[in-house]
């Protein structure tokens, strides 16, 4: 089967502002990865490690050096008018804390219905009706319609972000670091609605993060991001029982592992 | 084993202008810390810790009224002058902090700003204050510390910083140092550096730890006994081993759950009930909230 998305030697260097400062390693040097349709690609790595410039290159909100970004068989850099705007529909962003991509004036209800009206999703006297469904799809009680974000909880605000980026029926869902800032039993109800939304919707994501816990849960495949690069790509599976480079297994032994059987230090020494 | 803290029935109210007075921020928790032991509370966003833990070092602003009994080394913390507050809270507790650079002033060397703490405490030259802060950096892992003294925090990396800042709160070798959350805003690779580090402490020093943290894997790393925080409440308390093999409050049973470190790939997680919801907690107040914009 073809992938559905295609990024082939991306780099990306951003200039380091002061201009007599030593130029900064490229935040992407020469990365590539492939996301079949309906599959979930984790991208795990430290912080400054490149993952959210990824993101935004494929998203198209960043501009590579050079490499190029192919979705559905067609290059992005070249798309404009009318091809960049169905791009723009079926590949859709959902961040961290969607307090950032939520107008702050907007209701819930009307964020979500910007985004019908943006791309035009349904007839217009139909929309009301799509707001509900999409509330109900992402588990949000629809008595929050009229909430601005500000009085809505993380997890709310979040699903909120997830309803207004599945109203354009997106094939691809850019998800960078969707559920860092959530509380853990929140971020377990994200979790499961994108896993639900990847097997009813056949939604396929970049799944970003780094928390490699969270990502392995969630991914079919996981490509691991340092300095820029990545240095390893595979099964999920693969990755978590062989990895072949130090710098996952490093990741590996970081992890913080609650297990039934703690590994445990020997007893503390009494002091005298 | 001898209990270095001691909390008895500790309850903390944060008093508000107006309006309906919020449930406590700290309800009823009574623990006992031994000495030598790092002691974990663990909790979701909002469950009292960092109010307990400001609690133990008097630190809460002056809206907060706490009761009960909070004692170090048999000493009542609660209601202390502040006079006796200031020699003991550098002598006998230190605390740090998630964000190490909140800490450290960024126009000075960072070595100069240790020294300034041993100084404040212990009548030594500044040349001896140097030279034990140097000792102190080398200690927390700073390689090539005296070179580094002179440095300002930006030179240094997040975890560096949150070393410097261990090395500060060493200066008077404390017998209790609260952590509240110090590796959250850390990469995990140096999470783990800084947890070892701190194991190392108490091992080396005796120091008793009191873990402050949202992140189970943090305590399955380094805690010998943990307490679970929940609406203000202390839920229970267990050895980690007990808590990992055998959490009794359906709360506990209910976080673990929810981890996905620990389920299956790719299976749902279970929910945690509304009852013990920390969004369903929340919810109130966000309401209220809602209701008073609309109406105003
Ligand atoms: N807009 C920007 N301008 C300059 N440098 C940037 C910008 N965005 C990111 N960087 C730098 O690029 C590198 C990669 O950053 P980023 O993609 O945000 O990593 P991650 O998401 O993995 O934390 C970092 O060194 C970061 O400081
Ligand atoms: N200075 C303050 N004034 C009023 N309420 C506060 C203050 N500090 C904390 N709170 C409230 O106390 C509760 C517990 O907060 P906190 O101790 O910070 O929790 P945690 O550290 O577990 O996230 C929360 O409901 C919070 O809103
Ligand atoms: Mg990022
Ligand atoms: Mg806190």
């Amino acid at each position: 089967m073809a992938d559905l998305l295609r990024v082939e030697h991306l780099r990306k260097s951003y200039t380091s502002g002061r201009p007599w400062g030593r130029k900064p390693p490229p935040a992407l040097n020469d990365v590539s990865v492939s996301v079949a349709r309906g599959r979930t690609l984790g991208l795990v790595g430290e912080s400054g490690s490149g993952k959210s410039t990824l993101g935004r290159c494929i998203l198209g909100l960043t501009r590579p050096d050079s490499g190029a970004v192919i979705f559905d068989g067609v290059e992005v850099q070249a798309l404009s008018g009318r091809a960049l705007a169905d791009f723009r529909r079926r590949v859709q962003p959902v961040f961290q804390d969607p307090f950032g991509s939520l107008d702050p004036r907007w209701s819930a209800g009307r964020s979500v219905r910007e985004s019908l009206d943006c791309f035009g999703i349904g007839a217009p006297a139909d929309r009301e009706r799509r707001v509900l469904d999409l509330f109900d799809r992402v588990g949000l009680n629809p008595a929050l319609a009229g909430r601005l974000p500000t009085h809505l909880s993380g997890g709310q605000r979040q699903r909120v972000g997830i309803a207004a980026a599945l109203a354009s029926e997106p094939e691809l869902i850019i998800a960078d670091e969707p559920v860092s800032a959530l509380d853990m039993s929140v971020q377990a109800q994200i979790l499961n609605l994108l896993m639900d939304l990847q097997k009813d919707l056949g939604v396929a994501s970049v799944f970003i993060s780094h928390d490699l816990g969270v990502v392995e849960h969630v991914s079919d495949e996981i490509a691991v991001m340092y300095r820029g690069e990545i240095v390893e790509t595979g099964d999920t599976e693969t990755v978590m029982t062989s990895p072949r480079h130090d710098y996952t297994r490093t990741l590996l032994a970081a992890i913080p592992r609650p297990r039934s059987s703690a590994p445990r230090r020997p007893p503390c020494p009494q002091p005298t | 084993m001898s209990v270095i803290l001691s909390l008895d029935n500790v309850g903390v109210r944060f008093n508000t202008a107006g309006a309906a007075q919020p449930a406590p921020a700290v309800d009823g928790v009574s623990l006992q810390v031994h000495r030598g032991e790092i002691f974990g509370i663990v909790g979701e966003s909002g469950s009292g810790k960092s109010t307990l833990a400001n609690a133990v070092m008097d630190l809460l602003p002056a809206n907060a009224a706490v009761s009960g009994s909070i004692r170090i080394n048999d000493r009542e913390v609660v209601g202390l002058d502040d006079e006796a507050l200031r020699s003991m809270r550098g002598d006998e507790v230190s605390m740090i902090f998630q964000d190490p650079t909140a800490s450290l002033d960024p126009t000075w060397p960072v070595g100069d700003q240790i020294a300034e703490t041993i100084r404040a405490h212990y009548p030594v030259t500044a040349r001896q204050a140097k030279a034990r802060a140097i000792a102190l950096m080398g200690e927390v892992g700073i390689a090539d510390a005296a070179a580094r003294y002179g440095d300002v925090p930006h030179r240094f990396s997040g975890g560096q910083r949150q070393r410097i800042v261990i090395a500060a709160a060493l200066a008077n070798n404390p017998q209790l140092l609260v952590a509240d959350e110090p590796t959250t805003a850390l990469d995990v690779t140096i999470q783990a550096q800084v947890l070892q580090l701190i194991d190392k402490l108490r091992r080396d020093h005796g120091t008793t730890v009191l873990l402050i943290t949202h992140d189970l894997g943090v305590v399955s790393m380094i805690c010998d006994r943990v307490g679970v925080m929940y609406g203000g409440k202390l839920l229970e308390t267990a050895t980690t081993e007990a808590l990992f093999a055998n959490p009794a409050h359906p709360y506990t049973r209910a976080l673990f759950a929810a981890n996905p470190a620990g389920a299956p790939r790719g299976a749902r997680l279970p929910v945690i009930p509304a009852e013990w919801s920390v969004e369903s907690l929340r919810e109130a107040e966000l309401l209220r909230a809602a209701i008073g914009a609309a109406n105003g």
